[in-house]
């Protein structure tokens, strides 16, 4: 009799057990209060994570893996996954690295390039997942490989790097432009440029997701696609699109990440997938929406940037940070999944 | 014959709200009671408790005079008690055979040893299928279930229950899927189980069928006994007794309406594989019915003319070409379905009512793309209001709502939203009697307005309770068409019965 238990809890709300009570406030606010207690854990017992400058590289650290964060984000808002964008980010590097370096180029060429790829790569995803019906784990795993490789035969399995000798005998005299460098090392007033771009992204794909029609027939058909099909909505063209977008947020990514290496590191992006992943996944459980959410991501990809640098200032190895990293992925998930109550309560803005 | 079973002032509160108060009943062996109520009534909490689904209920149950606490599924079975639910997702496993979901207990239990090929559990796969006379053979105790039919499937799990020789048998709206030969065959067979001392709860929205197999009548209203009644069943008194103030009479009958103009041309349609070509002509100003057993190819009808299935043939909108590769082609003009599974097809789950009913129309809550909260939480104020949809406001889960409620959501949306063709696909399946009224009402008022309305349904009383013209389809052929002042009930299930 779910119907009347449903009722009855949407009724008297107030009424509700004292330990069901905390339980809501845990799932809903729980994430916020932890990342805010770590951060003020680490300001008051390390110095270095005091300085003004700490907490803005924290941002600049995270800001690639966020980004790629909120295109996938957009993927699993149509109920897709995208296990590309690591990939993809990868093939960006490489691709800005050959288009200044070995063919001499400037900046915009490069960025307009990378992003024409990202694009290209999600619309392939898209393909292979609503027209040839491949599910998205295994289409866009695929994609990952594809590309992956490709980038090594573009390059015969070398990193690109400034005067490196190139096969017609004369060495590569291009180098990465100061333009492109900015990207990543340059300043936006006192603010870096690629925390700029990180969060006039999130605003965009917040925007995009919950302010637009667009982003709501996204979610509809994450959330039951008959059902948005039968409302109209064109789901194989909304669902290539979601693919489309996270192509295109990761080759951002992977052109910050080309701009902070500066050469065409053949490794790079390799472990973009995995951290980005997460980090949409932390946002599902953030405000204990248990949705795919801008907000959600990025505060994820904040707080995990926030431990990691914490806890490696606090002189914890390095290879101790995968650890630390899934036993967060998993409290967050037991908050998704475990101990949210969303789906009965669920009130939204409207 | 003593009771099989006894309830005592059972109850159920889920916090502070009582779903279930105080309620009584005996079950004699080889007697069927029946139990109506409408949504939200009590009828499934009593049923969950009986199966062991909520252990901590009050009050005391006793079976052959002893007290039992029923403290799982499990240990309902070892009961005696056997429970075929209404949704068959519940009970069919998906990728095995036939045959291993008519033992599906034994195999989950392990009780038939550690290795086994389903040709070692075909016996007892056959044996479990001979007391409902399913004639299945072994090729299709092989086959996967899901090359099963919808009835099918519900008769298997119907079989799986006998199959425990049952002392209880409770079966939830068990006719829901099956047509009604089917349900002739469900009919005998608890007439037999009745023979055999077996005690039935037989819970139904059709109360023909009570009429038919029920020896007492037990009505809920709002988790408590309102009455109970031994045959002969006066009907009037328990409609009374089940929907309260708003009770009314048996509607039989509507101020019949002839449109005149055509607006919906339909020539040359195939409906299933290998029936006839069908057409059909929708008028303004009428609510037909399209009247047929499950597989008769009356969802098919609706879906082709939604564009959300290919059906072959021409139609035309008023006068106009019209050939919808989509629904949302069909939407642009104005051509509306309310599709037969409210929860799989019609229902974003965990969305507002007002995000609900905007879905189809975000383009006239947005500018530019950008969405306009005001005009969307209006829209879904006006359905609410105009469909008198009980809910605490606009911005509350769908979740929440009854089955009838959700139904005038989604009904509702395509209402406020000016339909040229309304379709609907079995609209009042799982809607109690009083949202059926309510909806029915609406429906005759949007048809005068000057929509054509299109329902299908499988129940005769429900089309002649709210349509002017009826049409009998039968496996994909249109047997026979006719205004209800020219036709009756029984000249209807006469045409529906003939089979060539």
């Amino acid at each position: 009799m779910t119907t009347a238990r449903d009722k009855a809890e949407a009724a008297d709300a107030p009424s509700v057990p004292r330990v069901d009570r905390l339980r809501d406030w845990v799932v809903r606010w729980g994430f916020i209060v932890v990342t805010l207690l770590l951060i003020a854990y680490f300001f008051c017992t390390e110095d270095t994570f005091r300085r003004s400058s700490t907490m803005l590289s924290v941002l600049k650290y995270v800001s690639v893996t966020a980004i790629a964060g909120l295109g996938l984000t957009v993927a699993m808002a149509v109920g897709g996954l995208d296990l590309s964008v690591g990939g993809v980010a990868g093939m960006a590097v490489t691709i800005s690295a050959m288009t200044m370096v070995i063919y001499d180029q400037v900046g915009w060429e490069a960025i307009v390039l990378v992003l024409l790829a990202g694009g290209l790569v999600g619309l392939i995803n898209g393909v292979l997942i609503v027209k040839f019906r491949i599910p998205d784990l295994l289409a866009t795993l695929s994609m990952m490989y594809a590309i992956q490789g490709l980038k090594l035969v573009f390059v015969q399995g070398q990193s690109v790097s400034t005067g490196m000798p190139l096969p017609n005998g004369t060495d590569a005299a291009g180098r990465f432009t100061p333009d492109f460098l900015f990207i990543d090392n340059g300043y936006i007033g006192p603010i870096p440029t690629p925390v700029v771009i990180f969060l006039v992204l999130t605003v965009v794909a917040w925007f995009f997701l919950t302010r637009t029609r667009w982003g709501r027939v996204m979610y509809a058909i994450g959330a039951n696609p008959e059902a948005a099909r039968l409302a109209g909505a064109n789901v194989s063209r909304y669902r290539i699109g979601a693919y489309v977008i996270s192509g295109l947020f990761a080759a951002v990514a992977g052109l910050i990440l080309a701009s902070r290496i500066g050469q065409g590191d053949i490794t790079a992006g390799d472990s973009l997938l995995l951290d980005s992943v997460a980090v949409a996944l932390l946002g599902m459980s953030v405000m204990g929406l248990n949705l795919p959410n801008a907000w959600g991501t990025s505060l994820g990809a904040v707080m995990l940037g926030v431990v990691l640098t914490g806890t490696t200032i606090a002189g914890f190895p390095y290879y101790a940070q995968d650890t630390i990293e899934g036993v967060i992925l998993i409290v967050a998930l037991v908050f998704s999944y475990t101990l949210s109550r969303k789906k009965a309560r669920y009130v939204s803005a409207v | 014959m003593s009771n099989v079973i006894a309830l005592e002032e059972v109850g159920m509160a889920f916090g502070t709200n009582r779903v279930l108060d105080g309620v009584s009943i005996g079950i004699e062996g080889g007697s069927v009671v029946a139990l109506i109520g409408a949504n939200g009534a009590g009828k499934s909490t009593l049923i969950k408790i009986l199966s062991g689904v909520y252990p901590d209920h009050t009050g005391t149950v006793t079976i052959d005079g002893e007290r039992v606490s029923i403290g799982s599924p499990q240990v309902a079975r070892s009961l005696g008690i056997e429970t075929v639910h209404q949704r068959i997702a519940d009970g069919i496993v998906p990728g095995l055979t036939v045959a291993e979901n008519l033992v599906l207990e034994e195999l989950a239990q392990g009780s038939s040893g550690r290795y086994f090929t389903v040709g070692k559990i075909l016996p007892r796969a056959r044996a479990a299928t001979i007391l409902l006379d399913l004639q299945w053979s072994d090729r299709v105790l092989r086959q996967d279930v899901f090359s099963l039919g919808i009835a099918d499937q519900q008769l298997l799990l119907l079989a799986r229950a006998l199959s425990h020789q049952p002392r209880l048998l409770i079966l939830d709206e068990p006719t829901s899927a099956l047509s009604a030969v089917e349900a002739e065959r469900l009919f005998e067979v608890i007439g037999r189980l009745k023979g055999a001392g077996v005690a039935v709860l037989f819970v139904s929205h059709r109360l023909g069928e009570i009429e038919t197999v029920a020896d007492r009548l037990v009505v809920l209203r709002d988790g408590r006994i309102r009455a109970q009644q031994p045959r002969p069943f006066e009907w009037n008194a328990a409609l009374h007794a089940m929907l309260g103030e708003q009770a009314e009479a048996r509607q039989t009958g509507v101020a019949e309406r002839r449109g005149t103009d055509v607006r919906l041309r339909l020539d040359d349609a195939r409906l299933l594989p290998s029936s006839p070509a069908v057409s059909f002509e929708f008028r303004a100003g009428e609510v037909a019915a399209i009247v047929g057993l499950l597989g008769a190819g009356k969802s098919e009808l609706v879906r082709g003319i939604f564009g959300a299935r290919r059906i072959g043939g021409k139609m035309e909108l008023d006068g106009q070409r019209y050939q919808p590769g989509s629904p949302a082609a069909a939407i642009a003009r104005h051509v509306y379905l309310a599709p037969e599974d409210r929860t799989a097809e019609a229902v974003i789950p965990g969305w507002s009512i007002a995000r609900n009913v905007s879905l189809p129309f975000l383009s006239s809550v947005s500018s530019h793309g950008v969405l306009r909260p005001r005009a969307e939480a209006l829209l879904g104020r006006k359905v609410i209001s105009e469909l008198a949809v009980v809910a605490q406001g606009e911005s509350f889960s769908v979740d929440a709502l009854s089955g009838g409620n959700q139904q005038r959501v989604v009904i509702g949306r395509w209402l406020v939203a000016d339909p040229k063709v309304l379709l609907l696909d079995e609209p009042f399946t799982g809607v109690d009697i009083g949202a059926r009224r309510a909806i029915g009402a609406r429906l005759r008022a949007i048809a005068a307005e000057g929509a054509a309305v299109v329902l299908t349904t499988s129940d005769v009383d429900e089309a002649l309770e709210v349509a002017d013209w009826i049409a009998v389809l039968v496996e994909g052929a249109l047997r026979h068409a006719a205004y209800v002042s020219e036709t009756n009930r029984s000249q209807i299930i006469t045409w529906m019965s003939e089979i060539n």
